[in-house]
């Protein structure tokens, strides 16, 4: 067998095994790649930046644990920096499994960061609701029809960051984190358009590309995959160092994501270049033997 | 009869729906509303219907020994015990009354130590095949796939910060042609277009469906009429 043709027949175990290395390697020797938030993503920082404090925003866990790889470090970033603002936050899903992305956040990173934020009065999680983008519709027009209780059962009267939120355009922005269908592009269609309330967020890099024709107009701002979530975390950073000692998750696995892209490029270029040599390998045997 | 009041329903809450859109004005706006709110009521009784229909379909699957039958009973285990630990919050340290999802449960063990890292694994998988796949078949036999391929390179290394530090020893003359840029570039213009094409398509492809659907031209959401 000629070398082109042993390239291009190589063993995908062994493919599968570079992606291992490219993946391990960078985990455990932590590299830093400095990150700079891109217009796109600046402008939804700016947008939460600018609130005054006591704003109330509506943060939707559009997602599940599959792309909670991606989504979480932005879901992180935003909280960090709604509370850091001293924003009001409302958690919402449209996603069932949302719930469980919800928890890991008033759960794990709100009591341990923000001891003095309490449930109920800086934040509420007001969990999930069917209906995929036939929700937000309803939330729309008669917004206490569908959301009357938080997730366990509490009247919202009876919260004092709820009490008086009567309708949808009671929430100065809304923010999404995105995995597909329902998620953004519902939130933009059904909520941004119709009742005007500025729609931003994130999504996955295989979601992202979609969303891109809705912005700047419909859609404030877009964090597109981990580099999106790691451009954000870098001005929040920027702006507010005493999170530079904190764990940024999306600007550390940057490491794995930036060697594993460069692995796919040189793998598309060798398989490229052992075909281009094998093809005029092939041409100049035919034309031996046409002699 | 059984085909002509579902037809009947179909077309005036359609009707209703498109003018409760543009009129604001009473009764449209009411009925509206009232469209909104039957139908975030309608969509809980969904669940149960999927429910049904994934135990009719894997008992089925069990029954007749149709091939692969064993996944149909890790399928079935997983879904009755998931759905009677979570409905009737078995382990759950609140009791009935207690969080769905509280720290300690069953549920959220469920949740955190079998569903989380399934989910992770089975979509960490796409890095291993499309690495695999883009090995094989990326390659740049015509002009059509060569600019495939390149917007691909340049996306893959703009989207890093390698591809900023590759071409950040270009003039500011050149800045555009930096691959971060480019890579914005293909992402804000080609791509936007396409996409745009595509959501125009669709959304005459549903405007037309919707209209067939509500004069009951377009009737195959009825069933056969067994």
């Amino acid at each position: 067998m000629r070398i082109p043709d042993s390239i291009l027949r190589i063993d995908r175990r062994i493919i599968f095994l570079l992606i291992g290395a490219a993946v391990c390697i960078p985990l455990i020797l932590k590299p830093r790649f400095q990150d700079s938030p891109t217009p796109i993503v600046q402008s939804i920082f700016d947008t939460v930046e600018r609130l005054p404090a006591g704003s109330r925003v509506f943060l939707s866990f559009d997602y599940g644990p599959d792309t909670a790889p991606e989504l979480d470090p932005m879901a992180k970033a935003l909280v960090r920096h709604t509370m850091t603002r001293g924003h009001e936050v409302s958690f919402f899903t449209l996603f069932p499994e949302g719930v469980g992305q919800i928890k890991k956040i008033t759960d794990n990173l709100l009591p341990v960061e923000f001891p003095d934020k309490a449930y109920g009065r800086d934040y509420v999680n007001l969990g999930y609701k069917a209906g995929l983008g036939g929700a937000i519709n309803t939330m729309v027009v008669n917004f206490r029809t569908l959301v009357n209780a938080d997730a366990e059962g509490t009247p919202l009267d009876d919260l004092p960051i709820t009490a008086d939120v009567d309708e949808m355009v009671d929430y100065v922005i809304i923010l999404s984190l995105t995995a597909g269908d329902p998620g953004l592009k519902e939130w933009i269609q059904f909520a941004g358009d119709i009742a005007g309330i500025p729609v931003m967020g994130g999504g996955t890099a295989v979601v992202a590309p979609e969303l891109y024709p809705y912005y700047p107009q419909q859609l404030v701002g877009l964090m597109g995959g981990l580099k999106g979530a790691s451009e954000y975390e870098s001005a929040l950073v920027d702006r507010y160092p005493t999170y530079r000692n904190a764990t940024m998750e999306a600007t550390m696995r940057m490491g794995p994501q930036v060697v594993t892209h460069v692995l796919i490029v040189l793998l598309v270029l060798l398989g490229n270049l052992a075909y281009f040599l094998g093809r005029s390998d092939r041409r100049n045997r035919a034309g031996r033997t046409g002699q | 009869m059984r085909r002509r009041i579902p037809l009947i329903i179909t077309f005036i809450i359609g009707v209703v729906l498109i003018t409760g859109y543009f009129v604001t004005r009473g009764p449209f706006n009411t009925l509206y509303e009232s469209f909104s709110d039957y139908f975030a009521i309608i969509t809980v009784f969904a669940f149960i219907l999927g429910g049904g229909s994934l135990l009719k379909i894997h008992l089925k699957r069990v029954s007749s020994r149709a091939a692969d039958w064993p996944y149909s009973v890790v399928t079935l285990v997983a879904f009755l015990v998931t759905l009677v630990i979570g409905l009737f919050k078995v382990g759950n340290p609140g009791g009935m009354s207690g969080e769905i999802l509280a720290s300690g449960s069953w549920l959220r063990f469920m949740f955190d130590g079998v569903y989380n890292p399934l989910s992770a694994t089975m979509f960490s998988l796409l890095a291993f095949f499309v690495a695999s796949a883009s090995y094989r078949a990326f390659r740049a036999r015509t002009k059509e796939a060569t600019i495939l391929l390149s917007a691909a390179l340049v996306i893959l290394l703009g989207r890093t910060p390698v591809g900023a530090w590759m071409t950040a020893w270009m003039p500011e003359s050149l800045a555009f042609l930096e691959l971060p840029n480019l890579a914005n570039w293909i992402m804000a213009w080609p791509n936007t277009a396409g996409q745009r094409a595509i959501m125009i398509g669709i959304a005459l492809g549903v405007i037309a469906t919707s209209l067939r659907i509500i004069l009951g031209i377009e009737r195959n959401y009825l069933g056969r009429g067994e």
